[in-house]
């Protein structure tokens, strides 16, 4: 008999529906393991499947889904990583999870993260990092680190996270899995616990691209609850090109320069697959995002003054942590926040205050709209020449845990290749690109606005070139 | 530099009490975050409009039909303080 946990999601989804697997068989399978993280990439598991529907005839199989901690689900506990919502239970259900379920993808569970999705390593949650599945004493990446080390684990087939800034690409890309953040508005972001609404956009995390597009065929669409949320253009579709012939592909020369840190073994590893594409029919050329060394300045200021003003809800009144010793409503409010708030939470609320003050506003947060114009409209240039931006996921492979925590400045750097695409509201994906040092470094590609069909074809098609196993750490 | 007294100043705009500890490392850290910021100050946006949102979206606004609440229960069910089915808070006070 084979092991369920060996299958991709697509090939379980298929055996389920054929009446060959038996969907608590796959339930069963996953929800042991992951009863048995030694990650701590789980923070609450699920005895049951529920009420998802019916797996013999719904597009995903009863195959089950690990949601990020700020998927709000009903009667489940959601806290966004944060001590300041510890034990508290939504009387809703995100969109997307929702989608899914219906779809047939019932909940497994609700894995680790960033605070408020804030960090790149998964070290800033609330209750305890996550480890990367390749070498214990990493980081898996963040914020959505819970979720891109169980899959990577294998303790969930696949996974749903979150990307403001990077935060579904980068641990993807350091745990050697595929991670997609969709275009803006094409996934409801209604359910969600905000960070910065601008930027935040739900998507995948997959084993392989396959897995990622069926995950995101069905995440997509319309809510009346996002008034920020659009119909996709087209129905997505599983990628099947394994040719790129045609594709034009662009490598930024600023995305890819000394500043952005990029470490020699993550360098050879994306010009191999620059090589492999070339053989695939592509054509690889240098171009310009003159903007982008400023993406991450403009994302520090525009995150945490969105993060600043969405985080003011956590007040002690209506839900979540209130501390005991006040005499005030101000001191209730003061203390509440400065105990259940973590270091970096506050840092992003205070730089996100200070930008939005009186006599700042203009110089900071104006200033960095005016730059995420010029940042879109460089992508806009790029995309009448290219087909496809190419980068390194992350500049470097997953690093040691507390390497970057007293240092912030170092942790936003992680960061660099992807924050531009967020602030032009674009589509990216991190597909895992070889090892490193024995560490997996990740590929991104990144296209405009509603290509997610493209771009998981050629995706897939670098995929099979690239050829990576990730099944030593699923053992 | 952001000093001492603008870091208490933004933490009472931002309703956060700090430690004498989180004071000193706040004004510190903050510092150098804005000081790699500041580069933007560098580029000629003049005459650039702001971005707030990336993608056009049009037809958004659905019909103003009144939909039921979360029932009142449920609502206060999570509240740390309920009093007379409403959110119990001290005193705004002095």
């Amino acid at each position: 008999m084979t092991d369920v946990t060996s299958l991709s999601a697509v090939e379980a989804a298929e055996r389920v529906r054929a009446g060959e697997l038996a969907p608590v068989e796959v339930f069963a399978a996953y929800r042991d393991r992951a009863a048995a993280d030694e990650l701590n990439a789980f923070l609450w598991v699920a005895d049951d499947a529920g009420d998802a529907a019916d797996p013999a005839t719904s597009p995903l199989g009863g195959v089950p889904i690990a949601a990020k901690d700020l998927f709000c689900t009903e009667g489940v506990p959601s806290q966004a990583g944060s001590r300041i919502l510890e034990g508290y239970r939504p009387p809703y259900t995100a969109t997307v999870v929702r989608r899914l379920a219906e779809a047939g993808a019932p909940l497994l569970g609700k894995t680790n993260q960033d605070e408020f999705a804030m960090g790149s390593s998964t070290e800033n949650s609330g209750y305890g990092p996550t480890l990367n599945p390749w070498d214990r004493t990493r980081v898996p990446g963040g914020s959505s680190g819970g979720s891109a080390a169980a899959v990577a684990a294998g303790l969930a087939p696949w996974a749903i996270g979150s990307d403001t800034g990077g935060s579904i690409r980068q641990p993807a890309a350091l745990c050697g899995i595929v991670g997609l953040k969709p275009t803006y508005g094409a996934c409801s972001r209604y359910g969600m616990i905000a960070f910065a609404s601008s930027l935040d956009q739900a998507g995948p995390l997959a084993r392989d691209v396959r897995d990622a597009a069926l995950l995101f065929a069905h995440m997509v669409g319309r809510d009346e609850r996002d008034a920020t949320s659009l119909e996709f253009p087209e129905p997505v579709r599983l990628p099947e090109a394994e040719r790129l012939d045609g594709l034009r592909l662009g490598v930024p020369e600023e995305l890819s320069s000394d500043e952005a840190g990029i470490e020699p073994g993550v360098r050879e590893a994306v010009e191999a697959s620059l090589g492999l594409a070339e053989e695939l029919g592509a054509t690889v050329q240098s171009i310009q995002l003159p903007h982008a060394p400023h993406a991450l300045s403009a994302y520090y200021l525009i995150a945490p003054a969105e993060a600043s003003s969405n985080l003011a809800r956590y007040d002690g009144v209506r839900y979540g942590l209130r501390v005991d010793d006040y005499d005030t409503l101000l001191e209730m409010y003061e203390r509440t926040r400065a105990a259940g708030f973590g270091p970096e939470t506050k840092r992003r609320i205070m730089l996100g205050t200070y930008a939005l003050s009186s006599g700042y506003y203009d110089a900071y947060y104006g200033r960095a709209q005016r730059v995420r114009t010029k940042i879109s409209e460089d992508f806009r240039a790029a995309f009448e020449d290219v087909d496809f931006v190419v980068t390194p996921t992350a500049p470097t492979v997953a690093f040691p845990l507390g390497a970057k925590t007293d240092d912030p400045l170092a942790m936003y750097l992680s960061d660099y290749c992807t924050v531009p695409m967020p602030l032009a509201g674009i589509p990216a994906i991190s597909i895992p690109n070889g090892l490193s040092e024995g560490l997996p470094v990740g590929l991104q590609l990144a296209g405009p606005a509603f290509s997610e069909n493209r771009l998981l074809d050629a995706a897939y098609a670098l995929e099979q070139a690239i050829g990576f196993d990730g099944s030593a750490v699923r053992a | 530099m952001i000093d001492r007294d603008e870091v208490l100043h933004v933490a009472r705009l931002a309703r956060l009490a700090l430690s004498e500890e989180e004071v000193e490392r706040m004004a510190r850290e903050l510092s150098a975050v804005l000081d790699h910021i500041e580069r933007i100050s560098e580029l000629d946006l003049e005459g650039v409009p702001p971005t707030s949102h990336v993608i056009d979206v049009a037809g958004a606004l659905r019909e103003d039909e009144p939909q039921p609440s979360l029932p009142r229960d449920i609502v206060l069910e999570q509240a740390p303080a309920v009093e007379d089915g409403g959110f119990l808070v001290p005193s705004p006070g002095g």
